[in-house]
This record gives C-alpha cells, structure tokens and sequence, in this order.
C-alpha cells in the first residue's frame, strides 16, 4: 500500500498530486496490478484532507483506465505504465547531451535553457488540460 | 424544549426550593405557637379587659414577621432580575444564542418554553411563600385588622402576579437591552415605579368607594385632646376596612377641620349628644367584604400585563433579532 | 445538481452600513466549500444568513430548497459551529449532548456519544473548563450528531493552535468521508482551506470577488514574468489580476483558459494563497472590474 504526501504550497492540485504520486509508483513498480489504494478515509486520517479530492483523483486515473473501484472493497490497481525502459531513457539522454552541446555553443546559458525548455514542455504537454 | 428549559433552570430552581423549605419549617414550628399565644391574650382580653395591654404585648412577637413580608415584597423583583432578566440577555452576552437557536427548534418554540416554565415557577414560589405568610400571619392580621391597607401587597393571591409580571418585566429588559446588568437594574426601576404607579393611582380606582355619612359615636375613633378640648380628629373607624379619608362634618354636611369641644359634656360620654352635638362622620371607604375582589383584581391585572409582555418578547426575540 | 446553497442579490444593511451586498452564489450538494476573505469581509453574515440567525435586507437566499430558519424540518437539516464555538459554561459535556438529543428529532446518540469517546472528553467536564480545541470539537460533535445535509462552520479553527486546527479539520474531514454531508466554512487561514476545500468563494468589502473550483482556479491562474511591457499587449484571453513593473521587467498575475505560447514569458503556477490575495487586493485597489471578469459560479 503507498503512501500519499502532500506539498503544500507547490501551487499544483492536492488531487493532481495524488494522481502524480500513483503515476510514479506504477512506474517504478511500487504498486503493481491488484494492489489496493489507500481508501478515502484512510488518506483523510493521514492527512486531513478533504475526501472528495481523493474520490476525483481515483477518477481520472480510473479514466486513464489505470484503476478501477471494487463496490463495497476498494479501488484495485488495474493498469500499468510503461516503465522506465533503460535504453529508451538512454538514447534520449544521449541525443538531449547533443542538443545540449550545440546550445551551450551557442551562447545560451543555463537559465536559457530551462526557460525554453518548460516553454516547450508546457506547449507539449498542455494540449490534453481543459 | 421543556425538558432542555428544565436542565438549565434546574439548579435555580433547586435554591429556590430550598429556600421556600427553611422557611416552610421555620413558619411551621413558630405558626403553632403563636395561635396559642393569641388564643390565650388577647381572644378572650375583652372580658378581662386588658386588651390595650394584651394587643401590645403580643405584637412585639413580630420580628420575623417583617423579614418575611419584606422577603415576599422583594420576591417577584428578585425574581425578574435574577430568573427573567439574564434570560435573554445572558444568551446574547455569551454569544450561546448561535449554538442554541441552531438546532431543531424554533425561536418561538425556545422562548415560549422557558416563558413559559420559569414564568410559572416564579408565579408558583411567589404564590407558596404568600401562601405559608398568609396563615402564619393570620393571629397577628387579626389583632391589627390591616390586611386591606398596609399589608395588603404581602398577602394572599396579589403577589402571585407581582411576581409573574416582574419575570415577564425581566425578560424583556433583556430582550431589549441585550446585556444583563443594565437589564437587571431596569427590572428593578420599572417594577418598582408600575407598583407604586397602581398603589397609588390605579387600585384606589378599581371599584367605586362607599361614601357614608354616620353619627359619631363612641367607637367611632374620635380622638381630642382633652386638656384644651379639641380639636377633635377622627381615626376612621372601620375595622378591617380601607378609608380612604374620614372627616369631621356638620350637620349641612361640611367639612369642620379643628372643632373644639365641651369638656364637661364629654366627660360622661364622649358620644353623649351635648358633647358633639350636630357633628357626624364622613367616610369615603372600601368595605372590608371587598378585600378579596380587590385581591383578585390586582392579581389579574399584572397577569394580563405579565401576559402582553410575554407575548411582546416571543414577536421580538423572533422578528427583531434578526 | 442540487443547490444547498443559493443566493440572488442577497443582501443584509444594519442601518447604513451594508454587511453583505448583491451577493449571487449557487453553491452544489457534496462539496466542501471555504469563504475566504478579510475581518469584516461579510463572512458571517453570510453565513448566519444561511442558518437563520439573520434575515435579509434585500434580495433572497435558498437552504436546501427551503428557507433558513423557517421551521423545525429547516432547522435540523442545516448544523452549524458558530465562532469561537459558543457553549453553555455551566453544562456539562453530557448535558450538551442531552440538549442535543432533546431539540433534534434526528439525533444520533450513538454518533455523539462515540465521538466524544473516542475525543476522550470527560463527558462530566462543564464546557467552561474545556480548551479552544476540545469545546470545537464538543461544537463539531453537536453539530454533526443531528445528521444534516449541510454544515456550516464560522472561523471553526482561527483562535486555536496549529495541532488543535489539524486535528479539528482532520475530524471534519473524516465526517465528510463517513457521512457525505456538505460543508461550508469561513476562514481567514488560506493554507487550511486549500487541504480541506473543493472550492472556494472570496468575499471582500462585503461582495463576492471570486467563486470556482480550487483545481480549476489553479489550473488557470499563472504568474508571468518576463520583459516589461504594457498589460494591455497580452492576449484577450488573458485576464491580468495583478501586475507590478520595474523599468526593465514586468509580473502579471493572470488568468486564462488557454495554454500560455510567448517564449518571452518565464510561467510559474500560482499558489491559491497569492491568487486569493491577489484578488483581495485587487479589489481594494479600486472598483474596477478586473475581478469581476474572473467571477465564476461554484458548482
């Protein structure tokens, strides 16, 4: 069973949280098909939060089709992700290094750098929030 | 609600009790006693004839009498200033109004019941004590015949409205001034200021006075002062009656304030015609047999008043608190 | 969806001066909603406009399809804490629960008694001696025992210490879970409101600044920085909530439904303390129509 934290502050969503830390945990295997998540209750015991975020957070990952409610039992783990494949994340980190050298060649420092890239991944990313 | 009304009047109500207990036993250990002392001095001092002696005697067994009828003057105030007054306005004050008048009953409904309870128990312990006073001082009444002048607010069925009128006062004091010491102190002024306001100026009123013009006679109440002859003055002379005045009149019926008399004549008898000659009595009176209408009344009155008030309260506590 | 709470132009004055004004909200079943917003915002007068203890001025307000106050069957569906949760001083614990049981028809002993066990409260104790955090819970326990559809909470943890104002909205939240009633509650701690809250309504100078959903609001609302230029130049579909200037960068507060495509901008999220607070000041900058733009229903 996973436990949730919470960042307070952090300007994103508790329930986009919760969905985020689910995510991980699939992928780094924590949590496996037929695993149970932790029941509304129990995260509101935890961590005093309001149990509906939790219900919407079980609710878009069950749209992902990544989990799904058992009445009366629980929500079970129905779903993976692709895990973290070593040598995807290695030719991407390699053809990044290029990119990354052919950037610094041309002037732009590191904040550059990381400005464009969230512009890039927000660009990308953005196309499926409402 | 009545019951909740009873949780939290409870305590009060136990003092309350108690109180009226020690008083009770107090009154019945001493009541006994002092039927005896009378039944023995002064019923039978007529014959004996020292009944002048006698009288003065037994009415210096009193003291406890005029605590306790000052007690029953001050009940109905004390009640509408400790029992009425923070009704309202202790609530207010403490902000429990938010708690209270949240759950499942209405205003209306909260207020009727504690009006309602506390109003009844204020009528009821004014009424017990007025009740235990009334025979207790039954031997002394007897002896001063006062019941319808001087004691007449401590007897009997009249302090049963006092007391719900002073309640119903209170709880509206608190309603509308909304803090309970300025409340409490109103009560006490207004109660006090609508009882002599009815004293004086409502219950001589109540029923037409009997006028009477009558023969001074020997037990008339003459008293002059004998060195000088006069000027002769009238006490008013009817036992167990309210006078409102008693005059000296002449035969065309005037008033003759300071009218000397004959000594000589009047030695042998003072209603001796050659002693007063044409002089009568003019009197302006309640008669005694009008004690109880009087008594029932006033008690009505104040209960109507205790009645609009208390109406008064329930439309402001639901329609102007708001 | 069903309305628990529904207002239209509701409005209370006490005298001249105007407590609530042209408030229009229409609040879902289920939710959790937090009014946020400064002392003397109107708060509380929203609030006991919705139990009954105040009557308006102008306009209307709806409680569960009836009116506030208006009867017996009104009053037992809607349970509500007041601020600095009033008791009886003199009444025992036990007692309250009896005044509970007596003036509710639809009280649940079982419920009251359990919570106050598992509290561990004396129930023998008099309310006078209790701390802030145990008479809040005595008031929650009070409130939720008559089983209501709606609870609404007045400031229920501004005067209580960081653990007392956990452990409190952790009981709330748990009663949300168990019994699916829904919550209304005033605050001024912005952070508590954010853990507990499905949306949230700030009101200020006693009118409704802002209404929506707390996923939503933060979705939409982000800090742009980035090189100075004049509000006016951004997009339409951009709403500046805020901005500030120096004389070589600007900061706008903005919202927008749209993803945000300049590369100029650095795009930050917001957290929903500044957004509140960016709105409240707005609003006290001057009357101009910047937050109404962003006035949304909660529902």
């Amino acid at each position: 069973m996973i436990e949730f934290q919470l960042e307070g502050a952090s300007g994103v969503a508790t329930y986009l949280q919760l969905v985020q830390q689910v995510r991980q945990a699939l992928q780094l295997g924590i949590l496996e098909p037929g695993d149970q998540l932790p029941t509304a209750q129990q995260v509101v015991a935890k961590l005093a939060i309001n149990p509906n975020t939790v219900l919407k957070a079980y609710r878009d990952l069950e749209r992902e089709g990544l989990v799904r409610p058992r009445p009366g039992q629980g929500t079970f783990v129905v779903g993976t992700l692709a895990r973290r494949d070593p040598a995807t994340q290695e030719r991407f980190l390699t053809s990044m290094s290029a990119w990354l050298r052919k950037a610094r060649a041309a002037g732009l420092g590191p904040d550059d750098i990381e400005a464009i890239y969230r512009t890039a991944a927000r660009n990308s990313f953005a196309e499926g929030v409402a | 609600m009545t019951r909740f009304a009873w949780l939290q009047f409870r305590m009060q109500a136990a003092v309350a009790v108690g109180a009226l207990a020690v008083i009770a036993v107090v009154l019945a250990v001493t009541g006994p006693n002092l039927v005896h002392l009378y039944n023995t001095s002064v019923a039978n001092c007529a014959a004996r004839g020292n009944c002048a002696a006698a009288t003065t005697a037994f009415l210096s067994n009193d003291h406890v009498l005029q605590d306790l009828g000052n007690l029953l003057i001050a009940l109905p105030a004390l009640a509408g200033m400790f029992w009425g007054a923070p009704l309202v306005a202790r609530e207010l004050e403490t902000g429990t109004e938010q708690l209270v008048w949240a759950q499942g009953v209405t205003r209306s409904r909260w207020i009727l019941a504690k009006l309602g309870l506390i109003g009844l128990a204020s009528s009821a312990a004014s009424g017990l004590l007025s009740l235990m006073l009334t025979w207790w001082s039954n031997p002394f009444d007897r002896v001063n015949m006062n019941k319808f002048t001087s004691v007449f607010d401590q007897r009997d069925v009249v302090p049963i409205g006092y007391a719900a009128f002073a309640f119903a006062l209170g709880v509206t004091a608190g309603a509308l001034i909304r803090r309970t010491l300025p409340a409490m102190a109103s009560t006490l002024v207004a109660f006090v200021a609508v009882r002599l306001v009815f004293t004086h100026w409502v219950r001589p009123h109540l029923i037409t006075p009997v006028h009477l013009v009558t023969a001074l006679r020997a037990t008339s109440g003459m008293t002059y002062n004998e060195t000088n002859n006069g000027p002769l003055t009238l006490i008013g002379s009817k036992p167990g009656a309210w006078v409102y005045s008693a005059q000296v009149v002449n035969k065309a019926g005037n008033a003759v304030p300071g009218v000397f008399l004959d000594r000589e004549a009047c030695l042998q008898s003072r209603a001796a015609p050659a002693c007063i000659g044409q002089l009568r009595e003019a009197l302006v009176y309640q008669p005694a047999s009008r004690y109880w209408a009087f008594q029932w009344y006033e008690m009505a009155i104040f209960l109507a008043l205790a009645f609009v008030l208390g109406g008064f309260c329930v439309w402001w506590v639901r329609s102007r608190l708001v | 969806m069903t309305a628990v709470i529904e207002t239209m132009a509701l409005g209370k004055r006490y005298g001249r001066k105007w407590a609530l004004r042209d408030c229009t909200l229409s609040i879902a079943a289920g939710n959790v909603v937090g009014l946020v917003g400064p002392n003397g915002a109107g708060k509380t007068t929203l609030l006991h406009l919705a139990v009954g203890l105040l009557a308006p001025t102008s306009g209307s307000i709806t409680v569960l399809g009836g009116r506030p106050g208006d009867g017996p069957a009104q009053l037992e569906k809607v349970g509500f804490v007041a601020q600095d949760t009033p008791a009886y001083a003199g009444l025992s614990i036990a007692n309250h629960l009896r005044m509970g049981s007596y003036l509710n028809p639809k009280w649940d002993s079982s419920l009251a008694q359990g919570r106050i066990d598992q509290l561990g409260l004396d129930p023998r104790q008099k309310a006078g001696s209790l701390s802030g955090g145990q008479r809040a819970q005595l008031a929650l326990t009070i409130a939720i025992a008559k089983r209501p559809e709606l609870l609404v909470l007045d400031e229920p943890v501004a005067s209580l210490d960081p653990l007392s104002r956990r452990e409190f909205l952790q009981g709330l939240m748990e009663i949300v879970a168990e019994y699916g009633v829904s919550v209304v509650l005033s605050s001024h701690l912005i952070a508590d409101l954010e853990r507990v809250c499905d949306s949230l309504v700030v009101l200020v100078a006693s009118q409704v600044q802002l209404a929506g959903e707390v996923s939503e609001l933060l979705a939409t609302h982000h800090r742009l920085t980035g090189p100075r230029r004049d509000a006016r130049s951004l997009p339409a579909d951009q709403t500046v909530i805020e901005e500030s200037h120096t004389d070589k960068q600007s900061m706008f507060l903005v919202r927008t439904e749209q993803p945000i495509l300049d590369p100029r901008w650095s795009v930050k999220p917001v957290t929903l303390e500044d957004l509140v607070l960016a709105y409240m000041a707005a609003q006290v900058r001057g009357p101009e129509p910047v937050a109404r733009a962003a006035l949304g229903l909660v529902s």
